[in-house]
């Protein structure tokens, strides 16, 4: 792809918090943000959605929005997407500015919904055909994406059925199969995996793993801890409608107490003969069952299995717990989160 | 990816009018496409008014055609003939005013769609959207009242108009329909759910009998002769006669042409300051 491109950000008056203007020139390869917003605000009505946000995505790479329902995720990729206008805040999608030519930012990126935005009367291959013409390609160059897009997404064979008949997974391609038919350098996904079967989630993470080695730009969000560690370069946490925290998966991890490990007793006695021989991080009477720090690693399960078996006591079961998303809230908003 | 660039240019001028246009018609497309594959709403709009022409033809025709005195025109006084001259006017209306029906809720419909959603963030014309329901609504609303027109003349509809009669009755028609339409888009658009969309236009079915076109209005009770005058379907249905039937048509044409324009130009202004609005979110 041959890109000639001159991205002017105007910015008339640089006061604080204004965007960074950016220069991106053919053959030079600088850090250029696809993405950007500062101070992004919404409110519906009384209740405050998103209470100031910054957010930076630099061309090529793949931010993840993590937050349990109701932080705003969906709002925020609204805003972005032109689909609602903010009450305050900059945005810069591909260096345009939404604010004053919306259609511009529109004709740069892709969004694909959280709810299915397929129309379900027409075919798998209307539908694209549909999205083809909308962006005026030849009918020739249209056809020829809409069965390239088609195989790709292994819909082919379904291609002349009613959207409507689609499984929930199939019409998920579909959805973000019509979103590539434009070709768009930033694209929005929104909860692209909720709701999928394990299988079809792994084919999503690998189609959007292939987006980005071609170079798109992605911004997603997810509810899944494992999603963000799988596919971000970066990760900005989402709590109540502002950032809690922002970095690599490893930075993100790095802040989040490590697993446990829970071990379950038949009797008080047990429990209490175990207690006195380990350290454990939590105790509890009723459930009997002890709660010790550690990773789960097979030396420390083994190690820990020894002890006890040299104190004679008889352990009912033992469970392994890795962090999830309900830990880094814990970890970063001190509340409990979803 | 070689045809990104092509999309591009393409797009350089996309807020241009000939860019809405080649929207409009790809959203005509999509809609005809819809109608075409489920035709159960089409069938529904146009069975109805069918009912009533046969319905007031048959079982009403021979008492109400009695009782027309000297309404029509010499050759058609009295009997079951002379009433599904007089009726065959407002069936046609009736047909105009059910489809209008049928496009509120097809309106109201396609807004649930999460497709509207996803148009909303593509460099897509905003009023394509709406144009396209509109010019899909008239296609399916003519070939609804060629359909009644044929039964009507089946069961006795005799119209002598020349010409230019005829092309005035169809324009008259045509004026009707996006009048009708562009009021039911608003209507459809406005409605909070698509059973709402359904019963809101009910009062344009309603209203051809609370006029002139199936009892003269000078047989009517003061009250409602009143109102029955001063409605805007009785011009329209005196209008239709004249141009079909040879009656006296009067300053009806007029008046047609000003209520016609009058609600579609405010219903289409409503219509996109409905669309336009921010969407509620989901």
């Amino acid at each position: 792809m041959e890109l000639t491109q001159h991205v002017e950000v105007r910015d008339p008056a640089p006061e604080r918090g204004s965007v960074t203007t950016v220069t991106a020139t053919t053959g030079t390869t600088t850090a250029v943000a696809a993405i950007s917003a500062r101070g992004l605000r919404k409110s519906f009505g009384e209740k405050t959605v998103l209470d100031g946000i910054d957010l930076t995505v630099p061309q090529g790479t793949i931010l993840a929005l993590l937050g349990p329902n109701g932080a705003g995720k969906t709002t925020a990729v609204h805003l972005l997407t032109t689909y609602l206008r903010p009450d305050a805040g900059e945005i810069r999608i591909a260096g345009q500015d939404p604010a004053k030519n919306p259609q511009a930012v529109r004709r740069a990126i892709g969004v694909t919904g959280q709810f299915s935005a397929v129309d379900g009367y027409l075919t798998g291959r209307e539908n694209l055909m549909l999205m083809a013409d909308l962006h005026l390609l030849p009918k020739k160059v249209g056809r020829r994406r809409a069965e390239e897009l088609l195989e790709r997404f292994e819909l082919a064979e379904a291609g002349d059925k009613p959207a409507l008949t689609y499984s929930g997974g199939m019409k998920r391609k579909l959805d973000l199969a019509m979103t590539l038919v434009g070709g768009p350098k930033v694209i929005f996904l929104d909860e692209p995996t909720t709701g999928l079967d394990p299988r079809s989630r792994r084919t999503m993470w690998d189609i959007i793993r292939g987006l980005v080695a071609e170079g798109t730009t992605i911004l997603l969000t997810t509810q899944y801890l494992d999603e963000a560690d799988q596919l971000a370069h970066r990760v900005a946490v989402l709590d109540g409608g502002r950032i809690v925290a922002e970095g690599t998966p490893a930075e993100l991890k790095a802040r989040i107490p490590g697993g446990h490990i829970e071990l379950a007793f038949a009797d008080r006695a047990e429990l209490a003969a175990a207690a006195t021989v380990l350290s454990p991080a939590g105790r509890d009477d009723d459930a009997l069952t002890l709660q010790l720090a550690g990773d789960g690693s097979v030396s420390t399960l083994r190690a820990l299995l020894k002890r006890l078996d040299d104190a004679n006591v008889d352990v009912e079961s033992l469970t392994v717990h890795t962090p999830d998303l309900d830990d880094v809230f814990f970890a970063l908003t001190g509340t409990k989160g979803a | 990816m070689s045809t990104m660039t092509m999309a591009d240019n393409a797009f350089d001028t996309a807020d241009s009018r000939s860019h809405a246009l080649v929207h409009a018609r790809i959203m005509l497309r999509r809609n005809l496409r819809h109608m075409q594959r489920y035709p159960s709403l089409t069938l529904m709009v146009t069975l109805m008014p069918l009912v009533f022409l046969l319905l007031f033809v048959y079982i009403f025709g021979g008492t109400l055609g009695s009782g027309l005195g000297g309404v029509m025109p010499a050759g058609l006084h009295g009997g079951r003939s002379a009433y599904a001259n007089y009726v065959a006017p407002a069936i046609i209306v009736m047909a105009v005013a059910a489809a209008a029906q049928g496009t509120a809720i097809a309106v109201a419909q396609d807004m649930t769609e999460g497709i509207i959603a996803r148009f909303r963030t593509m460099a897509v014309a905003r009023s394509s959207v709406l144009t396209g329901h509109v010019a899909g609504a008239t296609i399916q609303t003519m070939a609804g009242v060629v359909v009644v027109t044929a039964v009507a003349i089946a069961v006795g509809f005799r119209p002598h108009a020349n010409v230019a009669e005829w092309l005035a009755a169809v324009g008259v028609v045509l004026l009707l329909t996006f009048a009708v339409t562009w009021l039911c888009v608003g209507l459809g658009l406005s409605a909070k759910s698509v059973e709402t969309a359904s019963n809101s236009p009910m009062f344009l079915i309603l209203l051809p009998f609370l006029g002139s076109g199936f009892v003269p209005t000078n047989s009517l009770p003061v009250g409602i002769r009143w109102f029955a005058e001063y409605q805007p379907f009785t011009p329209v249905n005196e209008t239709l006669r004249g141009l079909l039937t040879g009656t006296k048509i009067g300053d009806n044409l007029i008046i047609t042409i000003a209520w016609c324009v009058g609600t579609a130009v405010l219903s289409y202004v409503w219509s996109r300051r409905l669309y336009e609005r921010e969407p509620k979110p989901r």
